[in-house]
């Protein structure tokens, strides 16, 4: 298990170091300079020069990234003379539009994102699981139609569309809800459910439309088979050969995949970010590639890739630990 | 057998009666007449086997005894007494008290019927406490590694804590043995259970079961399409057709003697260890009927060599089981017993396992 986990860290480190390249290279490969764009119109190519040495992007490319990465161990020194200053590790430069630390702006926006996907994450695994199997022990019914159009709606529907409905009618119609506002959790646990409720709602419900089509699939096939029979063959109560056999073969690969859709939105939820108003990390990495800021780009885009990897490791060792026959090597 | 050893103590008549059974699905394309009417009986200590191809009905027929068919597209009638009740007529939640307490059953495949993520041994502890409630966690691990070394799997207790993954074929066979008598049932049903193994292995798994049923004294009902396991257990043998019964007697009877053109295929087409090797055996020519659409009268006609000797009677008029001269042993056919008996010493005697 240990030695699972050391190799699939070891390939995770190159495959950021590749993802990390690639990004930097394709930064510079846009046909537009972000010291153009921060300095305006009216700026002199002098000026530009000047803004260009200030950011650090005047030195030759393998240079430039080797002190991005220098920075994220060891610190690194930005500028010179009196705009000179120390950027401790880890640094990961600062945003070439307001001059924040970007450290800082991750550390601000990740727990943003975070609340919201763990809190979506948690109805649309519990909703979308419990209905699918539901649906799947009473096939056929009224009750499964129900479901099953229900679901097809929702994985048709996009967040947006959705999202707004629910906070024209939650929010501005009937007024049950506040509109969506983050406060730290240790702040007032409260009040940062509450705040957070509409975007968790949106994001549950629709994902759990997937959810339950999938677990439903899952569930039929598994209670077709044998072994599921077999339970029945000894007498057991159909409740425990519902939840303890058939379920628990059924969750394998719905822990997988709400593994890695987990592991993807931590990213960044961007529409739903957008459409509540949320200062989260996906909302920062569209600002920051409109705006041409590296230094955020490229933050952003490693967190996305290091927490898709994490879910990837994570995932492969639930999985052996579901799955007696899974061995990890 | 004579009839004066049978101990006076001994439960009066049969434990399992099936009287008339029909097993009937609705889908979407019509009924499937899945079992049509059979009757059978096992006593304890017994074996019937029951022999057919896929699709005849057997499988079918053993789920009915255990009620596991989906009750909402299932039509069940007739009567299957166990002991004195009729399971029919029992609710759902009374029918599952029994299930696996008084009757149980072993499946053709071990490792697709084992649960894969449980260990074996917690899996026949599990049969064990839901009919023992009383049992704490102890009792029915003991009870479950005793089953396990009486089913010959050396150091049981340690092999309690492994995966079916982990158990050769044979190994499995066994433990899904030791899952089904640990209750010890009085009524075992057995779905082609040496269907899946190695043939060395099958001898070792029918031996044991031999051995089982003289320590336990419970009915067994084989369900297999292999003849050679039926000479070898079997008391009794119900050959199924489309559903049907076409013949039902002793071993001797149905295996030596059998009158039958079906059984005669069935015989015919299994080549013999003795003799002569280059022997040509004779297949039963066709497929299966459809169970949806099954052929009128005679269900075997189309694929029957002697169909056309009773005029049109075959292709009209389903033949009833009747007894022939011999007593206990049934026949479902449409030919005069003479000329069967002349048929099958002319034709058949000398082909396959038959001689």
């Amino acid at each position: 298990m240990l030695r699972f986990i050391v190799r699939r860290l070891l390939v995770a480190v190159v495959t950021l170091i590749v993802i990390s390249l690639v990004t930097f290279g394709l930064f510079f490969a846009v046909p537009s300079s972000p010291a153009k764009v921060m300095c305006g119109k009216n700026c002199t190519a002098q000026d530009i020069a000047q803004v260009e040495e200030r950011l650090g992007i005047r030195d030759p490319l393998p240079e430039q990234y080797t002190n991005f990465v220098s920075g994220i161990f060891v610190g690194r020194t930005f500028g010179s003379g009196e705009f000179q200053r120390e950027c401790p590790a880890p640094c990961l430069g600062y945003s070439f539009r307001n001059d924040q630390p970007v450290t800082e702006i991750v550390t601000q926006r990740a727990p943003v994102t975070f609340s919201i996907v763990f809190g979506a994450a948690a109805i649309w695994i519990l909703l979308g699981v419990s209905l699918g199997m539901v649906s799947a022990l009473r096939r056929g019914t009224v009750f499964d139609r129900f479901a099953i159009g229900i679901s097809l709606a929702g994985a048709s529907m996009q967040v947006y569309f959705f999202g707004l409905i629910l906070l024209y009618l939650l929010v501005y119609a009937t007024g049950l809800l506040p509109f969506p506002t983050y406060t730290p959790l240790t702040e007032n646990p409260a009040k940062w459910a509450l705040g957070l409720l509409l975007p968790w709602m949106t994001l549950g419900f629709l994902n759990s439309a997937l959810y339950a089509r999938l677990s439903r699939a899952q569930m039929l096939e598994t209670l077709s088979e044998d072994f599921v029979r077999t339970a029945r063959a000894k007498g057991l109560p159909l409740r425990r050969v519902h939840t303890r056999h058939a379920l628990r073969a059924a969750i394998t690969p719905i822990v997988t995949i709400a593994g890695l859709d987990i592991g993807a939105a931590l990213g960044g939820t961007f529409i739903t970010e957008t459409i509540f108003g949320l200062q989260g990390l996906g909302k920062a990495t569209v600002e920051a590639v409109q705006f041409l800021n590296l230094p955020v780009v490229m933050a952003t885009v490693l967190l996305a890739a290091i927490f898709i990897v994490i879910a990837n490791i994570v995932v492969d060792v639930l999985y052996a630990v579901i799955d007696p026959r899974v061995r990890l090597s | 057998m004579t009839t004066t050893a049978v101990p006076a103590a001994r439960r009066a008549g049969p434990y399992l009666r099936v009287e008339n059974l029909k097993v009937h699905f609705s889908t979407e394309d019509g009924t499937v007449r899945a079992v049509d009417g059979i009757s059978f009986a096992v006593e304890q200590g017994r074996t019937l086997g029951i022999v057919g191809e896929s699709g005849s009905g057997k499988s079918v027929t053993s789920l009915a005894l255990l009620g596991l068919h989906d009750q909402r597209r299932t039509r069940l009638s007739g009567r299957i007494l166990l002991g004195e009740r009729d399971l029919l007529r029992l609710s759902e939640e009374e029918v599952r008290r029994l299930r696996g307490r008084d009757m149980a059953m072993i499946f053709q495949d071990p490792l697709s019927a084992l649960h894969p993520y449980y260990t074996v041994g917690r899996q026949i502890a599990e049969a064990f406490r839901v009919h023992h409630p009383d049992a704490g966690r102890r009792e029915a691990r003991q009870r479950a590694v005793d089953m396990l070394g009486r089913v010959g799997i050396p150091q049981p207790a340690r092999r309690f804590d492994s995966y079916p993954h982990e158990f050769s074929g044979g190994m499995r066979q066994r433990a899904m043995i030791a899952m089904a008598l640990v209750n010890d049932p009085d009524l075992l049903i057995a779905d082609e259970p040496t269907t899946a193994l190695d043939v060395t292995v099958q001898a070792q798994i029918l031996d044991l079961l031999a051995d089982l049923q003289a320590e336990f004294h419970s009915a067994i009902i084989m369900i297999t399409h292999d003849l050679g396991v039926v000479s070898q257990v079997a008391d009794e043998v119900l050959v199924m057709y489309g559903g049907r019964a076409v013949e039902h007697g002793s071993v001797e009877q149905v295996l030596r003697r059998p009158q039958h053109p079906y059984t005669w295929g069935l015989l015919s087409s299994v080549p013999s260890l003795h003799g002569d090797a280059a022997a040509d055996l004779v297949p039963i020519p066709g497929n299966p009927p459809s169970l949806i659409n099954l052929p009128s009268g005679c269900a075997f006609h189309p694929r029957c060599r002697y169909a056309d000797r009773n005029g049109n009677r075959s292709r009209t008029e389903i033949p009833e089981l009747r007894q022939v001269q011999e007593r206990g042993h049934l026949v479902a056919c449409h030919l005069p017993e003479v000329d069967r008996l002349r048929i099958y010493q002319d034709e058949i005697a000398d082909v396959g396992v038959a001689r």
